[in-house]
């Protein structure tokens, strides 16, 4: 355990920054109701992501982590959003409500319930090894994740829903690049993962979506819906 | 000590001198951005003077309530002029009397009387309103308190001379995530807390819609224009407290000498202009929001306050 009063490096203040800014956009993921909004927030949350990575990747001196925000940069921030513009432009720019499960204030409030859950199970594992930057990334992660998780569960579109399995790629992401900065391997496979796991989510989208229109035409989808 | 009372008055002056001014300025660039001309800057001055030569009508059904309201509206922000940092960086005479919860708590109890005057009279959109402030108010409370306990957190103290050398002692202090995350927070607060656009159109002359500004429908004369200027006191106040405890004590007198405490007025006064810059593009650039959905706003704000405590747990 390193001294808790020592004062952080600026990396490492800077990285913090980024953790709080991510814990934000995971927030607000949860409370946005608009999904061109919610993808604006995904590709902040993505060059958040990107951004870590490349100060952990100078403090370790690790040219895998510069790759990784690298990749993460070019996918996440700039790819998926223009697939998912390109397939499913009408969702996007012609959805302005999202339907939610719980009213938006209720589900902020578990939200951020969530993100206390989520600083409880990193304590322990902390304890085992908690360096300034696993404190700040391991947490904020996991909390990332299991908004994410959230996500999925309280909306009720395809669009958001896949973006909420996308932001807790990132929770995910965003823990691990500080527990393994030394696993270069790992990091860079989940990266080549990353991609097959866009590809595959990509791909039940569009299914959905074919399904969606296969059964119904999409101007009457509006139609019958009941509000 | 006699400087420092001296200096103390001289904040309560600036106050009650440049508060209408920030009004003004703040409605004349905001018509500037939607490109009309605008009143001038020193309207609010103008209004208020000549809402003082200006017969008062009391209703005989009202209660002493409704009489006494406007003095209690303006005098509290002054009280809290005396506790805060407004022109000097170091604790003035007054300065431990009360702390940042004391604040609140003064400026709530202008915002009780206004409404307790604003149902007093009976008349309907009075108390429309009233009930629309307090709603906003309540879902304001927990954000603030949240927002003050991670800030008394962070600093170690509760008293806002305090807390706002904490910042930049050392510099690196300024970009901790918990001090950006909190300024976001406050921010949001000051706009439902003024009344500005996401939550309360300030400009507004729809009765139906008005939250805050129908409080003081009732209101003639110079009950009236203590309202007006108690109000413009606040929105000075919050800003103040924003600028010099919140975000930064830069531009504040640090020797004690009277030519240096004069000279961060007009340092201070930049500063809010800058605020107010801040200010006129998120309102030109955002609608009104409907009533229950600043519910959605104060609940946005109220978890990014809580991810700042949470990044500053994880901090230590």
């Amino acid at each position: 355990m390193p001294d808790p009063h020592t004062i952080p490096s600026t990396v490492s203040m800077l990285n913090a920054m980024t953790g709080g800014l991510f814990l934000l956009t995971a927030f607000s993921l949860v409370a946005i109701r608009q999904v061109q909004t919610c993808l604006r927030v995904y590709i902040f949350q993505s060059v958040l992501l990107a951004l870590s990575a490349l100060l952990l990747g100078c403090q370790y001196a690790s040219v895998h982590l510069l790759v990784v925000a690298a990749i993460t940069l070019a996918i996440k921030s700039l790819l998926i959003p223009w697939l998912l513009r390109r397939t499913v432009s009408h969702e996007i720019y012609a959805r302005r409500e999202i339907l939610q499960v719980l009213n938006i204030p209720a589900s902020l409030l578990i939200a951020v319930a969530i993100a206390i859950f989520a600083y409880f199970v990193a304590t322990p594992l902390l304890s085992a090894a908690g360096g300034t930057f696993e404190r700040i990334n391991l947490p904020i992660g996991m909390a990332g994740l299991f908004l994410g998780a959230y996500t999925i569960t309280v909306r009720r579109e395809a669009v958001p829903q896949l973006i909420g399995i996308l932001a807790m790629e990132n929770g995910a992401f965003f823990a691990g690049i500080s527990i393994a900065p030394g696993l270069p391997l790992i990091a860079e496979l989940a990266a080549a993962f990353d991609v097959l796991i866009i590809a595959l989510v990509m791909g039940l989208l569009t299914r959905k979506i074919h399904e969606r229109v296969g059964t119904t035409a999409v101007g009457d989808m509006t139609a019958l819906r009941e509000e | 000590m006699v400087s420092k009372i001296v200096f103390n008055v001289i904040q309560v002056l600036v106050v009650m001198a440049f508060a209408p001014l920030v009004k003004g300025v703040l409605s004349r660039l905001k018509e500037n951005v939607q490109s009309k001309r605008g009143p001038s800057v020193f309207q609010p001055y103008r209004d208020i003077w000549k809402l003082f030569h200006k017969d008062e009508v009391i209703s005989e059904q009202s209660s002493w309530i409704f009489r006494f309201t406007p003095y209690i509206v303006f005098v509290t922000p002054i009280f809290v002029a005396l506790l805060i940092p407004v022109l000097t960086g170091y604790p003035l005479f007054f300065a431990f009397m009360g702390d940042m919860l004391g604040g609140g708590f003064i400026l709530a109890l202008g915002g009780f009387f206004a409404t307790l005057a604003a149902i007093d009279t009976g008349n309907p959109y009075g108390a429309m309103g009233a009930s629309r402030t307090r709603m906003v108010g309540f879902l304001a409370e927990p954000v603030f308190m949240i927002v003050f306990f991670t800030v008394s957190f962070i600093a170690g103290s509760t008293i806002p001379y305090i807390v706002h050398k904490h910042w930049v002692t050392p510099l690196a202090n300024f970009f901790e995530p918990a001090h950006v995350l909190l300024m976001i927070a406050f921010l949001m607060l000051i706009l439902a807390e003024a009344g500005r656009i996401p939550v309360d159109n300030p400009s507004g002359h729809f009765e139906l819609a008005m939250v805050d500004e129908s409080k003081g429908l009732e209101y003639s004369g110079r009950g009236a224009a203590l309202m007006k200027w108690g109000g413009s006191m606040k929105f000075f106040i919050l800003c103040c407290i924003f600028l010099n405890v919140v975000v930064t004590p830069w531009g504040l007198a640090a020797g004690e000498g009277l030519g240096e405490v004069l000279l961060s007025i007009p340092l201070v006064l930049l500063k809010i202009l800058a605020l107010v810059v801040v200010l006129v593009i998120i309102e030109s650039s955002l609608a009104k929001l409907r009533l229950f959905r600043i519910t959605e706003f104060l609940g946005a704000a109220f978890a990014t306050a809580v991810a700042a405590m949470i990044t500053r747990l994880l901090m230590i």
